[in-house]
């Protein structure tokens, strides 16, 4: 059980920076899943937390204790690897009883332990196996068995599914999960699968270029997205961002679609009369809703020409051209329009968000 | 096996190949007798009488193991088939353990000075063993080493080549094991040791393999540092055969066969470890 807090977290590697100071408190038992694109710094942070890179500045403190010096193995946590990294020249017994290594504990005692992790990960029937003899999500299982046979303060894992198959990635998504709210155990989980975060975080942290643009939970997130790039990043499909500008129609703030003709009532007093400013209207596929007449209420409504169709069952994918620029709509499992139709498609008016098209911060939300 | 498989599925091809295998088999065959000979010659001729020796006949007219028989009653040659046992070993033994050491270190650590004493390390490689001899004699001699154990080994126990080998193979090692190692609480050398010494063990095997044959057969430097011949190892033990009396090819062949069988017990252990690609199945699949 354990606190991690991250204070302005610097890392250079010569004259570059990969983390820029960065703030983070991680509260015990908690789930914090660091999600962003390649190359932003997610595993630098995480291998500072675990002590494998050192700190060039700021400070980590797990339970109220500064360990920027602490070795590894002073943390009391575990990590597991993208690659795995178990160890082909032992047994699944002896890679998970590895991490019991150091440990004083008497034989039996490990052994009981080592037993018990691996009837928790589905194990048993393995632990005389070799990783050469082992699937992909097996030895994935072993080497969070290794992590857990310690019982840390904290788990820390790397991408730890990007090597799996989709369907199996589903799976071990879900007993990692499980797992946390058998363990209670504190975990930092990377991932660059907005999915995975969606899915298995208490609060996520988007990073981008070595910073932490926004942290919530998932919700909050896919509710209020800071900005463009949070918006963009959570949520599947992505959400539609059409260009626009802000007008003063009739004494009230409109924005107005630029080259659509269509314009929406902007009733927050959240946006200063920038007259003429430019923003970016969003929507989300799921929010923009095909149908057959305009609708009642205020909102968007647009028109345009089916280009693509996905029918997912639940729900269709509409792909359209409005005006030169691509939007996704859907439509209810059962309609599925044809390429070519002329269709429209509205949303309301709770459902758009507003950008700053220089700044990419969010505006309001409508 | 598999060309047998692919031969016979596909007819077209097994046509096609005939031609290419029977060059291929030829030239391993000429390769083999070319190889084969002056060992075969050895064997025969260990079974020969002194009067047969010149007789340049493959088979012995009347094979007979009295050779063997007199080489392992006299103990001089025990002895020295103990000594270069004894020294192949200490030293074969001695060279795994720190060569792997530095190469590991090189490979893995990150630290001021390391490609310095790489390259000091390889410079090491273009220096011809005969230029060492004498600074490692007056060394041997000044620490008083000449003519004892110590001294024949000593200047072997570590090479540039097995460093240079091992920090090769080191290299190959991916991080993660070694980082989650360091996690698991392991100190720098449990590391070493327990983890990444396992996953080259084809290269140890190789490395091993090399310098107990080195050893083995190593003649001009225990020549040099032995004086007494209750030191001497084997190869030089034997060459002392040609010198005493008439040379007594006979002896000399039956020793050298009877040396033969530690290096090919050395090889048969060791062969099945090279065997490359132990390492990945640690990794993802
Ligand atoms: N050893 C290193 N030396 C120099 N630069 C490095 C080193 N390791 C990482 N970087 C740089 O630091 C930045 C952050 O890297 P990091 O590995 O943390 O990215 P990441 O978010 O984990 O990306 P990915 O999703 O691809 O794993 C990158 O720009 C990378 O090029
Ligand atoms: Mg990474």
């Amino acid at each position: 059980m354990a606190n991690i807090v991250l204070n302005s977290l610097v890392k250079k590697y010569g004259n570059t920076t990969a983390v820029h100071g960065i703030d983070l408190q991680v509260k015990d038992g908690e789930f914090v899943v660091l999600v962003g694109p390649s190359g932003c710094g997610k595993s630098t942070t995480l291998r500072m937390i675990a002590g494998l890179e050192d700190i060039s500045g700021g400070t980590i403190s797990i339970d109220g204790r500064v360990v920027n010096e602490a070795e590894p193995k002073d943390r009391n946590i575990a990590m597991v690897f993208q690659n795995y990294a178990i160890y082909p020249h032992m047994t699944v017994a002896q890679n998970i009883g590895f991490g019991l290594y150091t440990s004083k504990l008497p034989e039996s005692e490990k052994k009981k332990r080592i037993e018990e992790t691996a009837k928790i990960l589905g194990l048993e029937s393995l632990l005389g196996r070799r990783p050469s003899q082992l699937s992909g999500g097996q030895r994935q299982r072993v080497a969070i068995g290794r992590a857990m046979v310690r019982n840390p303060a904290a788990f820390l894992f790397d991408e730890p599914l990007s090597n799996l198959d989709a369907q199996l990635r589903t799976q071990m998504r879900l007993e990692i999960k499980r797992l946390h709210q058998r363990l209670g155990t504190t975990i930092v989980f990377v991932t660059h699968d907005q999915v995975e975060a969606m899915t298995m975080a208490d609060r996520i942290v988007v990073m981008r270029d070595g910073r932490i643009l926004q942290v919530g939970t998932p919700m909050e997130l896919y509710d209020n997205p800071a900005d463009i790039f949070t918006a963009r990043f959570i949520g599947s499909p992505t959400m539609n961002l059409l260009p626009a500008r802000l007008v003063d129609k009739a004494g009230h703030h409109a924005a107005e679609l630029n080259g659509l003709g269509a314009s929406v009532a902007v009733s927050a007093g959240g946006i200063s009369g920038a007259q003429g400013a430019e923003v970016l209207l969003g929507v989300r596929p799921h929010d923009l809703v095909v149908s057959s007449q305009g609708n009642g209420i205020q909102g968007l409504s647009l028109s345009g020409t089916v280009s693509v169709v996905e029918p997912l069952g639940s729900e269709t994918l509409v792909h359209l051209d409005v005006g030169g620029a691509s939007v996704i709509a859907s439509a209810p499992g059962k309609v599925i329009p044809k390429a070519g139709e002329r269709v429209a498609v509205n949303a309301s008016a709770g459902s758009l968000y507003l950008f700053d098209s220089k700044s990419e911060r969010a505006l309001c939300r409508m | 096996m598999t060309m047998n498989v692919a031969a016979l599925e596909n007819p077209v091809a097994r046509r096609s190949i005939r031609p290419g295998r029977i060059i291929i088999w030829t030239l391993l065959f000429l390769g083999g007798v070319v190889m084969m000979t002056p060992i075969l010659f050895m064997l025969s001729t260990s079974l020969k009488d002194a009067s047969q020796v010149y007789d340049l006949r493959l088979i012995p007219e009347a094979p007979s193991l009295d050779n063997y028989v007199a080489v392992l009653s006299d103990g001089r040659f025990l002895r020295w088939f103990l000594n270069s046992l004894f020294v192949a070993v200490c030293v074969t033994v001695s060279n795994v353990f720190f060569d792997s050491l530095v190469g590991y270190t090189l490979a893995k650590f990150n630290f001021r000075g390391r490609y310095i004493v790489f390259i000091a390390i390889l410079s090491t490689l273009m220096i011809p063993t005969e230029m060492l001899v004498i600074p490692w004699y007056l060394m041997a001699s000044n620490f008083g080493w000449v003519d004892t154990y110590w001294g024949i080994m000593f200047p072997g126990m570590m090479t540039a080549f097995g460093t240079f080998l091992m920090k090769q193979f080191f290299e190959t090692v991916p991080d993660e094991f070694l980082e989650a190692g360091r996690v698991d609480g392991l100190n720098e050398f449990t590391i070493w040791w327990r983890v990444a010494m396992p996953l080259v063990t084809p290269a140890i095997s190789a490395l091993a393999i090399f310098t107990f044959l080195g050893n083995w057969t190593a003649f001009f430097w225990p020549l040099i540092v032995t004086n007494s011949r209750d030191l001497y190892t084997l190869p030089v033990g034997l060459s002392s055969f040609a010198v005493e009396q008439a040379i007594q090819w006979e002896m000399i062949m039956t020793g050298a066969s009877i040396a033969t069988i530690p290096t090919l017990i050395v090889f048969l252990l060791l062969q099945r470890y090279i065997v490359r690609g132990v390492m990945l199945a640690g990794l993802k699949g």
